[in-house]
């Protein structure tokens, strides 16, 4: 039992964080130094401590320098870490209160419901009064919940047990349908087919600050909002009924994880576009590493999540540089054959009994 | 401390429970029984918390339900449900600490030394302590069921709700459960309300059974009261029969299988038998309900065979049924077929009958000697000595008897043994008075239960006129025989 001896090895919750947390530094560290233009690390650090804390006065380095870590490589690997964060611990949410592995904002259709949100925001230009910056989040949030709700309820329709496959294929019909209805809606407007392609597929290039302004309270929001209710995730993923039994509010608790959710991919799509598979890959990894208990499976889902989309994203902007591949390519390249991976797994240890 | 008052309720509207109402003690061990869809499942939803009620009221010490917020609810009431998924490969201990959510306080929750010392102490209690760090997926269907139990008494319940809960068990965790359940009602005055499949079961352990008819209550009473023959009968809509446990005082259902009724009667005569020195032997087509006094089959059973062995005057064996057992097989005779007597008279001097009443027939077959006569009104001179029988009775009925039947054909066949022996004027060599037996008699009756249907076998209803007539007959026959045989010796 290879496996066994790995999560007993790393199993304490020390060596656990730590292992997370250096993932992560090490991501952010490759995601800014690596690029067209290298920057090494010792540059890196020091436009730190020109920049950020103003230790050093600014001539020490190259003006080039600073441009390219604060206003390129900086925004971009905090907002790829933030997208990556949240959809992972969303994943680890849905799936936990689903008790489907398979579940992620993706494959649920969620992240299609907040694109036709972002996109209609997008191509009508609307800024609601007083919250202005913040319509294309909002709205794309809105459109996740009420994704969400449809398809839980077309799901407990067809199969009141709502069994895995039940949920993920009716994700696949409300993806089908948003997607087409997105498509719809770029064919009326008409122009900049590619940009919005690339949108699509998802990108976290050329954001900048005002992005990550535009997640970060809602990532705060949603995350927080999880670590409260790990231990009801945790019961619940023993079915709603044992939930109840064990004295949790289901339907509370219920309805707050899938706010939670909503917030974090609709979020996340408002800035990113839709990028899959991340909230299947990291919760079933961090799951076989460090076990299932929401209370450490959330936070650990966070650090390894946003490492892993600081890293694909760096993968798809040098592998064919210049050109940028869309974000969602690589995430979709790992994720797949991991979703078939667990789905294989699922039933075999179905048939086991 | 559980009160039930006109409760109805179901699924969208339709009720699948209707105005039930019952009240469990504290310490109580209570069973709902009832057929598939009789409600049993939904009552104990209702109960649970997990399905609305539509009308009545259910109160838990003396607290309406919806009073009750689901913490405070968990702390009461624990359930043990009859599945149980886990899609998460959980630790077990991980999966019984989740038992203690109800009793946490506080935003952050933490994990207090008493709630540790709880799941420690249960997961000792239901033995799933040992492997606590196992993964809950690679347990057995047993162990999980068990993990579960765990996690509700985790809660410290009052009352546990517990939905066929030897559903995955085999018989010795079957077992183990009940007698822990038992245990934890009478010494921490738990109180345990559990719906139950087996009839068998819940009228072993529960202190009262609530039968549900569908969706209503048939009956709640003892289980002696509710699991009466023509009551599970007409519910179950299925051929039972009730009989006494052999050890406790509770009844027990047997069910009663359709192939075996379609056996023709079978007519056991002298055909079957077969008689040499050694051996006297009936060997039956079918199996035989017999009440007997032999060596080997004693009591009430099912046999097919019947042997009546000789054996010297002075046999003597510390272990006659493992000599007779081993006998037995070497004669190619499976012991757990057979009633096995012994006897020290010569067996060709057997005397045997068979008499045809209306309907049924008896076949009646004694070996007799009379070496130790004793007068049964005198039996304090004797000392008790165990020697081979010297009066064997068999007695095969071609009919279907009741237990009461036995017993009376065994009187009836006594009497006539008896008169038999006033008639021959057998003394009690010892008090000189006539003897009424010996002191080793040994008597078999076997019916095949097809045929004619015999009530009773008092000395005048039909099967006693046949067995009166055929015992004295044979018994007088055989002794006479006995005698003639004793006085050529001498």
């Amino acid at each position: 039992m290879p496996r066994l001896f790995i999560r007993k090895y790393l199993n304490n919750l020390y060596v656990a964080y730590l292992t997370a947390g250096l993932f992560l530094l090490l991501s952010i560290i490759l995601g800014i130094s690596i690029g067209t233009v290298g920057v090494s690390v010792p540059t890196l650090l020091k436009v730190f401590l020109v920049k950020i804390f103003g230790f050093l006065p600014e001539n020490e380095i190259d003006p080039m320098y600073i441009s390219i870590v604060m206003d390129i490589r900086l925004p971009r690997v905090i907002l790829s870490g933030l997208v990556g964060a949240a959809l992972a611990i969303a994943g680890a949410a849905f799936q936990g209160l689903l008790r489907n592995p398979l579940a992620d904002p993706y494959t649920l259709g969620v992240s299609s419901g907040a694109s036709v949100g972002a996109v209609f925001t997008l191509f009508l230009q609307l800024s609601l009064p007083f919250i202005e910056s913040f319509t294309l989040p909002l709205v794309s949030i809105l459109c996740s919940f009420i994704t969400i709700f449809f398809v839980l309820a077309f799901a407990r329709k067809i199969d009141r047990s709502m069994r895995v496959e039940t949920i993920i294929l009716t994700g696949i019909i409300f993806s089908s349908f948003l997607g087409a209805l997105i498509s719809l809606m770029i064919a009326l407007t008409g122009d900049e087919l590619r940009q919005i392609i690339g949108w699509l597929l998802g990108s976290v290039s050329m954001r900048g600050w005002e992005y990550i302004k535009m997640i970060l309270p809602f990532f705060i929001l949603g995350s927080g909002i999880l670590f409260f209710n790990a231990k009801e995730l945790n019961a619940m993923s023993f079915g709603e009924e044992r939930a109840q039994h064990l004295g949790v509010n289901v339907q509370k608790r219920k309805l707050v994880v899938l706010t939670a959710g909503s917030i974090l991919t609709g979020a996340s799509v408002s800035v990113s576009g839709t990028i899959g598979f991340v909230g299947l890959v990291i919760p079933h990894l961090v799951r076989i590493i460090w076990g299932p208990d929401h209370k450490h499976l959330l936070p650990l889902s966070v650090l390894i999540g946003g490492g892993f989309l600081i890293l694909a994203d760096l993968v798809s902007r040098t592998i064919i540089s210049p050109t940028e591949l869309p974000i969602g390519v690589i995430t979709a390249l790992i994720g797949a054959p991991v979703f078939g991976v667990i789905l294989i797994e699922r039933k075999r240890t179905e048939r086991r009994g | 401390m559980l009160n039930l008052k006109h409760v109805s309720g179901g699924y969208s509207g339709e009720n699948v429970v209707k105005d039930v109402s019952f009240a469990v003690e504290k310490g109580e061990l209570f069973g709902i029984l009832g057929p598939n869809g009789s409600g049993k499942t939904t009552l104990l939803k209702m109960i649970s918390g997990v399905l609305p009620i539509q009308s009545g009221e259910i109160l838990i010490g003396g607290k309406k339900l919806q009073d009750y917020s689901q913490k405070q609810l968990a702390q009461k009431v624990a359930v043990l449900s009859q599945h149980s998924a886990e899609s998460f490969s959980y630790t077990v201990k991980e999966t019984v600490a989740l038992g203690r959510y109800a009793h946490q306080k506080g935003i952050f929750q933490t994990w207090s030394k008493q709630d540790e010392a709880v799941v420690q102490r249960v997961m000792e209690q239901v033995g799933v302590g040992a492997f606590q760090d196992k993964n809950i997926q690679a347990l057995s269907g047993g162990e999980k069921q068990r993990v579960f139990l765990a996690q509700a008494l985790a809660q410290e319940p009052e009352i546990l709700l517990l939905d066929e809960p030897t559903n995955h068990l085999d018989l010795s965790y079957q077992k183990e459960l009940l007698d822990l359940l038992i245990h934890w009602t009478t010494e921490n005055k738990l109180t345990v309300i559990s719906i139950f499949h087996d009839l068998n079961l819940a009228g072993l352990y529960c202190s009262r059974l609530l039968l549900l008819e569908k969706g209503t209550i048939h009956i709640q009473h003892v289980p002696a009261e509710v699991l009466k023959e023509e009551r599970i009968r007409e519910v179950y809509q299925t051929s039972i029969q009730q009989q006494p446990h052999p050890t406790v005082a509770a009844p027990q259902m047997v069910l009663l299988p359709d192939f075996q009724r379609k056996n023709s009667p079978i007519e056991i005569n002298e055909s079957m038998l077969s008689v040499t020195p050694e051996l006297i032997t009936l060997k039956s087509p079918v199996y035989l309900r017999t009440m007997s006094s032999g060596v080997i089959g004693s009591g009430t059973g099912w046999h097919r065979t019947f042997v009546n062995r000789h054996v010297d005057k002075n046999y003597n064996c510390s272990d006659p049924i493992q000599e007779m057992a081993g006998f037995l097989r070497s004669k190619g005779y499976e012991p757990a077929d057979t009633v096995g007597m012994m006897t020290a008279v010569y067996l060709e001097d057997v005397v045997f009958k068979g008499i045809a009443g209306e309907g049924f027939s008896i076949f009646v077959a004694v070996t007799a000697g009379v070496g130790n006569a004793i007068d049964v009104s005198q039996s304090e001179a004797h000392t008790y000595r165990l020697v081979p029988g010297t009066i064997n009775t068999w007695i095969f009925v071609n009919g279907e008897l009741t237990d009461a039947a036995f017993i009376q054909s065994i009187m009836t066949a006594t009497e006539a043994k008896a008169k038999a022996m006033t008639d021959l004027k057998v003394a009690d060599t010892m008090t000189g008075t006539i003897a009424t037996g010996t002191s080793t008699d040994s008597i078999l009756v076997a019916a095949a239960q097809a045929g004619r249907k015999l009530d009773f076998a008092g000395t005048i209803t039909p099967l006693g006129k046949l067995i009166g007539k055929g015992v004295y007959e044979c018994t007088s026959a055989a002794i006479q025989k006995s005698l003639k045989r004793k006085s050529l010796c001498f």
